[in-house]
């Protein structure tokens, strides 16, 4: 009963889309209609999406399906277990507020670009996510990837008068397709080991797999689905492409569709390649420090409010890693209820990410078609201009800045937890690398709430920077929707975390690798206990606990003092006039950190500055300033040596392009007879 | 009902008393530099003195402006009561874990740092910049310094970390130097978090200077006398955390009145005891130029890594 159910609902939901993608394109002469369609189908199947993995989450029931083709090895399979229905619900859930935001978001696009052409690629992107978090045949599973990539690459062209969001996308569509070439890799490896795409048959004849092969998946993966999740430092196209595309297609993007990277590294090396090796977890617990700790890093330099958020993607995929490390160390440790505890950290961080990133992702929308600028150092002041936009976009700082007792605060809390019992391991190697990555969580931890000091206050507080910021008009309704359910999102999920921590340790233990542990995470009825009393919080009491003694202080201090007369003055101005020039910018607020950090930022140095005021000055000329932008240590040395390789191969290449059409036809009898070689061999 | 009295006890301890030893640290100073000082109860006059004052509020200033007293304020009552004090046998199971309490105060810097933005005026922007800097460089040597006494006591939670250590027999020399070690780290972190010497200087107006004291430049009345208590709280606070997990001999087990009382005598010894400590390091050591501030940080965050692999 419940899997007619839910296939007809997935049903339902593909053809929403389906129908939002071709409706959006017969309706592109009238951009209203255009829009409707577009959004409005996106919000059906999105809708169809949730029921569809809350029926599967909460019976926890499997579904699955496929349709064979004409080729052997490449069927239509879906499998939906609990851990796609969650992707699957996190995709949903995000692309849901994302239409309604949309519907109002649009608006300004109208005239300049086609609003049909938005509605397609849009419906299509998103059913290619939730296509990729359900896929079972690994055939299947590239195709519909493509799908998802070059839907999302068009996306972010969509401005395409701007060259800037061209560049973007180029870059974004050479890192996608050198990242699908490591996975196709993988993939055939796979084949190659048990003789099907499919993941289902893979996974029970994987067993007798040579650890060579074992490491060479490992590694490919690593490479080919990290490029999509945007760890340092295969992210170099994401801080481009994510806010090149609109507002909130970056949400979709940065909010979810990075996570589909970590899915599918959760379920090749937890659920497909059995008995991970000690290094993995390694691997991936460095990957997870040096991505936190550089994406803060530069996101702290960033002037552009979005690629600030981009930035700030990437450090959060290093946290979610931390989390899946721990719990790969913690699996191949044997000590798998500490496992379950990592995976549940890992999960929780991936949803909640999701939520306040797209929260984040809004609030810079609303900001950028109020202002009609990225740039951070043009706002200022708009919490009186937009209050409401302003108030939502400080709840997203506060839960990305892991405060309390907002849901960033509870996954971090957990993925401390499972670091900490990590430096309580046994070997000492393994000590030192989960005090690393503690630490680099720690300093990612104070470093996001300096960032996030900076974005929102410079951009909200104090007195506007530009004309442009002084005449901001509060976002339309449907803009603010989106952005409130994002909000109380956030606090629901930081307030629920008991309940929602035991649903995600019975998705863990959907995982066949740990049918039969307990989790180490207890919950009662509001606070989470973690293993032998070593932790323990509750989240509401938190909550309760600050709402009660603000308010009642409040209440205290207004008894007190309620004869007192409070006067409206002007801020102090050192005896001259106030000019949006005496507040601090945005570069001077990063400066110090940025000096401090100047051996891993390696900031430039400009020489020779000449003032417009020279002749008012002592010092007419200074010779060296350090400014914000940077020289990317990884272009340095990683992609420019890569670059030199590969011109240096080509150059030795370029000796067989004799232009000859007699050679060429040579090559290919050549590569013929050697491929026949080999078949028969 | 004698729990009752306790709870009572422990709630208003850290507001009742902050300001009394915030009045130990400015007399012990000024005896130091040959002055007689104030007197140690004049914290309070001052508090009292403000909120009876009219205010003047910048035309630029939004709710976040306003309200930051309050939370400030809040955080640092819940936080006063969420750490052990004197006893250690009710082991408050909300906000007592010791991530939460750091993240917690992490809160209040977080909106202290925006309320200096708001007004826009040329100071309280850059105090927040170096506030916020201070701040991320000091949580990593905070959370390391206790984790080590955490990892000794095999739990986070503040109360059971104290009752351990009360009972703890050191095994081991590198046990003791661990905790050692993680003290210096903490007491560095305690200096930073409380923006006393050699960080900052809590007595300066000076604008080259100052952190602190710049964003909280705009403030008067009962929102500055708020923002005065709140801080006295931190100290007190944090001087608690260094007594009461890393010294915590003589702190009651149980709820037995002369033990608690005991306690409660011994407690205020030992805080006294910190604060002359504090008074004369900051009366013999000179603040440092911002940008040796980092240096001072890694240190201690260093110490607390070498405790954690002592300790392992």
């Amino acid at each position: 009963m419940i899997d007619i159910l839910v296939k007809i609902s997935f049903f339902f939901m593909l053809s929403s889309f389906i129908i939002g993608a071709v409706g959006s394109l017969v309706f592109m002469r009238n951009n209203w209609l255009a829009n409707l369609c577009g959004n409005l189908f996106a919000f059906a199947g999105s809708a169809f999406g949730i029921i569809t993995s809350a029926v599967i989450l909460i019976t926890g029931s499997v579904i699955s399906c496929s349709l064979p083709t004409s080729f052997t090895l490449f069927t239509l399979s879906l499998h939906i277990d609990s851990l796609s229905a969650f992707f699957l619900f996190i995709i949903s859930l995000i692309s849901l507020l994302c239409s309604i935001y949309g519907i109002g978001y649009i608006t300004h696009f109208f005239n300049k670009y086609n609003i049909g052409t938005l509605g397609f690629f849009y419906n299509i992107f998103i059913a290619g996510m939730v296509l990729v978090v359900t896929a079972n045949n690994g055939l299947f599973f590239l195709i519909v990837w493509e799908i998802m990539s070059l839907a999302s690459y068009f996306l972010v062209i969509y401005e395409h008068k701007d060259k800037e969001n061209i560049k973007a996308g180029t870059l974004y569509f050479v890192m996608t397709h050198i990242g699908t070439a490591f996975i196709i890799f993988a993939f055939l490896l796979l084949y190659k080991t048990t003789g099907s795409f499919d993941f289902t048959i893979i996974k029970d004849n994987i067993s007798g797999i040579s650890p060579f092969m074992k490491n060479s998946i490992f590694v490919l993966t690593i490479i080919g689905f990290g490029t999509k999740a945007g760890i340092i430092p295969l992210h170099t196209w994401l801080p481009g492409a994510h806010p090149a595309a609109p507002s909130h297609v970056s949400a979709l993007m940065s909010g979810v569709m990075i996570k589909t990277g970590i899915y599918m590294f959760i379920r090749i090396f937890l659920d497909i390649l059995p008995d991970a090796p000690l290094w993995w977890g390694y691997t991936i617990l460095i990957i997870g420090s040096i991505s936190s700790l550089l994406g803060i890093l530069y996101a702290l330099i960033e002037h552009d409010i979005k690629r600030l958020l981009a930035y700030s993607s990437i450090e959060n995929i290093g946290i979610i890693l931390l989390g899946l490390g721990s719990a790969l160390v913690f699996f191949s440790l044997n000590m798998k209820s500490f496992a379950i505890m990592g995976l549940i950290a890992a999960l929780y961080h991936t949803l909640n990410h999701s939520i306040f990133k797209a929260l984040l992702f809004m609030g810079a929308g609303s900001v950028i078609s109020g202002t009609h600028t990225r740039n951070i150092e043009e706002y200022g002041g708009l919490i009186k201009t937009m209050p409401q936009t302003a108030f939502l976009f400080l709840i997203g700082s506060m839960a990305v800045s892991a405060l309390p007792p907002f849901n960033g605060f509870f996954s971090e809390w957990l993925t401390f937890q499972s670091l900490f019992h990590g430096i309580k391991s046994f070997s000492f190697f393994t000590q030192l690398i989960f005090i690393i990555a503690a630490g680099s969580l720690i300093f990612t931890g104070g470093l996001a709430a300096a960032c996030f000091v900076k974005a929102f206050g410079i951009t909200f507080l104090a007195r506007p920077r530009s004309e442009a910021a002084k005449h901001a008009k509060e976002s339309s309704f449907t803009l603010r929707i989106g952005m409130a359910s994002l909000a109380v999102l956030t606090l629901f999920f930081g307030l629920f975390a008991g309940p929602v921590s035991s649903m995600l340790s019975r998705i863990s233990k959907s995982l066949c690798v740990f049918q039969d542990s307990e989790s180490a995470i207890s919950t009662q009825f509001h606070a989470v206990k973690l293993q032998d009393d070593f932790a323990i919080v509750s989240m509401p009491g938190i909550l309760i606990s600050l709402v009660l003694f603000i308010t009642g202080i409040v209440i205290i201090i207004y008894l007190l003092t309620r004869n007192q007369k409070i006067r409206k003055g002007i801020t102090w101005d050192c005896g001259t006039s106030l000019t949006p020039r005496m507040e601090i910018t945005d570069t001077g607020f990063s400066r110090s950190l940025i000096t401090i950090f100047g051996g891993l930022l390696k900031p430039s140095r400009q020489s020779d500055i000449e003032y417009h005021d020279a002749n008012q000055r002592y010092f007419q000329k200074l010779n060296i300033a350090t400014l914000g932008t940077r020289h990317d240590i990884y272009n340095t040395y990683l992609y420019k040596p890569l670059q030199g390789l590969v011109t240096i191969i080509a150059d030795y290449v370029k000796t067989i392009q004799s232009g000859n059409i007699n050679g060429y036809i040579l090559y290919i009898f050549i590569a013929m007879m050697s491929l026949l070689l080999l078949f028969v061999i | 009902m004698k729990l009752i009295i306790i709870c009572i006890i422990q709630l208003i301890l850290v507001p009742a008393l902050s300001p009394f030893f915030v009045g130990i640290v400015r007399k012990v100073k000024a005896r130091l530099q040959n002055r007689r000082g104030a007197s140690v109860f004049q914290p309070y006059s001052d508090i009292w003195k403000l909120l009876h004052k009219d205010e003047v509020i910048s035309e630029d200033a939004s709710w976040i402006f306003r309200y930051t007293p309050y939370i400030l304020f809040s955080i640092t009552i819940i936080v006063g009561a969420s750490i052990p004090l004197f006893v250690t046998t009710f082991t408050n199971y909300f906000t007592s874990d010791f991530l939460v309490v750091v993240y917690l105060l992490a809160l209040g810097t977080f909106f202290l740092a925006l309320a200096g933005l708001d007004v826009g005026n040329a100071f309280g922007g850059f105090g927040s910049s170096r506030e916020m800097t201070v701040s991320a460089l000091t949580e990593a040597g905070l959370v390391f310094s206790i984790l080590v006494l955490a990892l000794t006591a095999h739990t986070t939670n503040l109360f059971s970390i104290a009752s351990h250590i009360e009972s703890l027999t050191l095994h081991s020399h590198a046990q003791y130097v661990s905790i050692c070690l993680a003290f210096i780290g903490f007491i560095i972190a305690l200096l930073a978090e409380t923006g006393r010497f050699p960080f900052d200087n809590p007595s300066t107006h000076l604008e080259l200077t100052m952190i602190h004291e710049a964003m909280i430049l705009e403030y008067s009345g009962k929102r500055l006398a708020l923002i005065e208590w709140a801080s006295a709280n931190k100290l007190l606070i944090f001087i608690s955390l260094g007594s009461n997990l890393f010294l915590p001999w003589g702190i009651a087990n149980s709820i037995d009145s002369a033990d608690i009382i005991f306690s409660l005598v011994l407690f205020l010894l030992k805080v006294t005891c910190f604060c002359v400590a504090i008074a004369a390091l900051e009366s013999s050591i000179a603040k440092v130029r911002y940008f040796r501030i980092p240096d001072l940080l890694l240190t201690s965050f260093i110490l607390s890594v070498i405790a954690i692999i002592l300790v392992i």
